[in-house]
């Protein structure tokens, strides 16, 4: 396959580079000699004399070997599963709102009037300027003027970091506050340069796969997020599930059947309670305890679909590992917490199984088609906004819960999530369920995707009606067989 | 105690593993004999390519139909089981 229908695959050439680098570091582990390779990756990747992105080769290299070290799993001391490559950091301006040569001077002082701090002044061309002593950055100006002459020089990073974890360090690169980093990766995917990336445990995942012995010391579980089917879409649905196989799984099981547990558990808890947010986001959870931790104790007892259906393999089909592949980097963090530790023992992306796939020469598009379905329409739809409210809806209809009044609000994306949060924190929000998601658009918008883009709700529906199963209570119909087999989980931890 | 396992994969449950099941767990019942049948699920079995259901009963391997699971009770489960 060339280089750039590869390149196809990804929506931007900062993905593609990133993906050069895990599928290089999976081809030495697979092959074994990663340790004597490692140091040639970067010129393997970057051969020859002549500079492509940055200054010089050497710098490209020396960006590149940082990107091969996260591909390994980066820096094992910071807790943190985004890391910024300091180095690759272009220390873009950071100026905030700015008047642009665009300004006409024109008469009608429209951004004087909007602002609310009197910030804007106008010389003597009738130019307006900001006084950045008194800006606060609320953008209103460069929303009015006719000309379009404001702009905001914002760094992609702090742009996109809507819980405002993202600043300068003294070398002017950019910097991440764990305490308020929630891992959802709108970083990763923003930066233009690629700076901010999530470590790898692809190793970790080819280490399992190598140890089971073709799946006879233990079984290897891959947990397919629903967004999946927004995704690959070179290939047939089937395909990529034989795909995983080959890379050594024993099977692949929908999380869109845990998501139809939580649902249905979801519903009773709620209608008991009175009030909830959702569980299933990770990073939504994560903002919840740490900007809102008086609301903590709202949050869904549920595990996430993910961890509820990855604790059911372990229940029911053990001695087994159990990897998630998803679109999501939050869930890197996620699965080491000591809830979720014990049922889910390795997460990648879809980017990451771009990577796989290759490392081991698997072209999906020749295989053959695999058997996927567990789940029903709701637990599919819980990929995208607006699937959990319209789940737990449905789950309370089969659960005949009739005398609780379903007052939902679908938070698209962590601004929102924010909002209806500070609401019922000041005790005025018309609602009794919160589904919260740190993704706009919800999973599908999520950073470790490989595309992005408007048809991929309408796929995640279209796949959701497939589903054999039509109601969350048929699909979970079997749930009452994890009488565990073996005790639970944790059982062969090493 | 006579240990029932369905496979509930993906390919089984296109199969039926569902309606198998709920026959089951319906069978056990009606004999009464919940104390003496242990029924449970596993994902995958590896024998996708079986035309039927993957159970196995106390290890022992049977691809099994929605329609035959009558059979599977009657001649194997119940014999066990008394």
């Amino acid at each position: 396959m060339d280089d750039i229908k590869k390149r196809r695959k990804f929506d931007t050439k900062v993905q593609y580079l990133q993906y050069k680098a895990l599928r290089e570091v999976a081809r030495g582990a697979w092959n074994g000699d990663l340790l004597d390779k490692v140091l040639d990756i970067p010129n393997v990747i970057i051969p020859g004399n002549l500079p492509t992105m940055r200054c010089c080769v050497y710098k490209e290299r020396a960006i590149m070997a940082e990107r091969v070290k996260l591909a390994m799993g980066g820096d094992r001391t910071n807790p943190n599963v985004i890391e910024v490559i300091d180095i690759a950091c272009d220390d873009c301006p950071t100026g905030g709102y700015e008047v642009t040569n665009a300004c006409r001077g024109c008469l009608a002082h429209r951004c004087e009037d909007v602002c609310r701090k009197n910030a804007i002044s106008f010389d003597h061309q009738q130019k307006a300027h900001i006084d950045k002593n008194l800006c606060v950055e609320c953008g209103q100006c460069a929303k009015v003027c006719p000309y379009s002459a404001i702009v905001s020089r914002r760094r992609p990073c702090e742009n996109s970091c809507k819980v405002k974890a993202i600043s300068m360090n003294e070398n002017k690169a950019a910097s991440i506050n764990n305490d308020k980093c929630t891992s959802c990766g709108a970083c990763v995917y923003q930066c233009p340069f690629g700076a901010i990336i999530d470590k790898s445990f692809i190793l970790d995942v080819i280490d399992m796969i190598k140890k089971s012995e073709n799946n006879t010391k233990y079984k290897m579980y891959a947990v397919v997020a629903p967004s999946i089917s927004s995704q690959f879409t070179y290939a047939k649905l089937g395909q990529v599930v034989t795909g995983i196989l080959k890379l050594g799984f024993f099977n692949v099981v929908e999380a869109a059947l845990g998501a139809d547990m939580v649902a249905y558990k979801e519903a009773a808890e709620l209608a008991e309670k009175g009030f909830l947010t959702s569980s299933c986001c990770p990073a939504f959870v994560d903002y919840i305890r740490k900007q809102f931790p008086e609301l903590a104790e709202h949050i869904s007892a549920n595990l996430s679909p993910a961890a509820t259906i990855a604790k059911y393999i372990k229940e029911t089909s053990s001695p087994c590992k159990v990897v998630f592949i998803g679109p999501c980097t939050a869930k890197k963090m996620e699965f080491q917490k000591p809830e979720v530790r014990p049922y889910i023992d390795s997460v990648i992306t879809f980017e990451e199984l771009q990577a796989l796939y290759d490392s081991r020469d698997i072209d999906i598009e020749t295989l053959e088609e695999s058997a996927l379905d567990n789940a029903s329409y709701f637990g599919r739809i819980f990929a995208r906004s607006g699937g959990i409210t319209d789940a737990v809806r449905q789950a309370l209809k089969e659960q005949n819960i009739t005398n609780f009044d379903y007052k939902p609000v679908t938070c698209d994306g962590i601004e929102a999530c924010r909002t209806a949060l500070l609401k019922k924190s000041k005790g005025v929000l018309d609602a009794n369920f919160i589904e919260g998601m740190a993704c706009v658009d919800g999973c599908i918008g999520g950073a470790g995707c490989l595309t992005h883009g408007e048809k991929n709700k309408r796929e995640v529906d279209a796949y959701g009606r497939l589903a054999m199963e039509k109601s969350i209570s048929d699909a979970i119909g079997i749930y009452n067989l994890a009488r565990a087999e073996v005790p639970a989980a944790n059982e062969e931890e090493d | 105690m006579v240990k029932v396992t369905v496979c509930i994969g993906s390919s089984c449950h296109l199969k039926g593993s569902r309606q198998v099941v709920e026959e089951l767990q319906y069978l056990i019942n009606k004999h009464d004999l919940g104390d003496r049948v242990e029924l449970s699920g596993t994902f995958c079995m590896g024998r996708c390519g079986e035309d039927g259901v993957s159970v196995t009963v106390d290890g022992d391997y049977y691809a099994v139909k929605p329609e035959n699971v009558i059979d599977l009770f009657t001649d194997v489960i119940m014999k066990k089981a008394e």
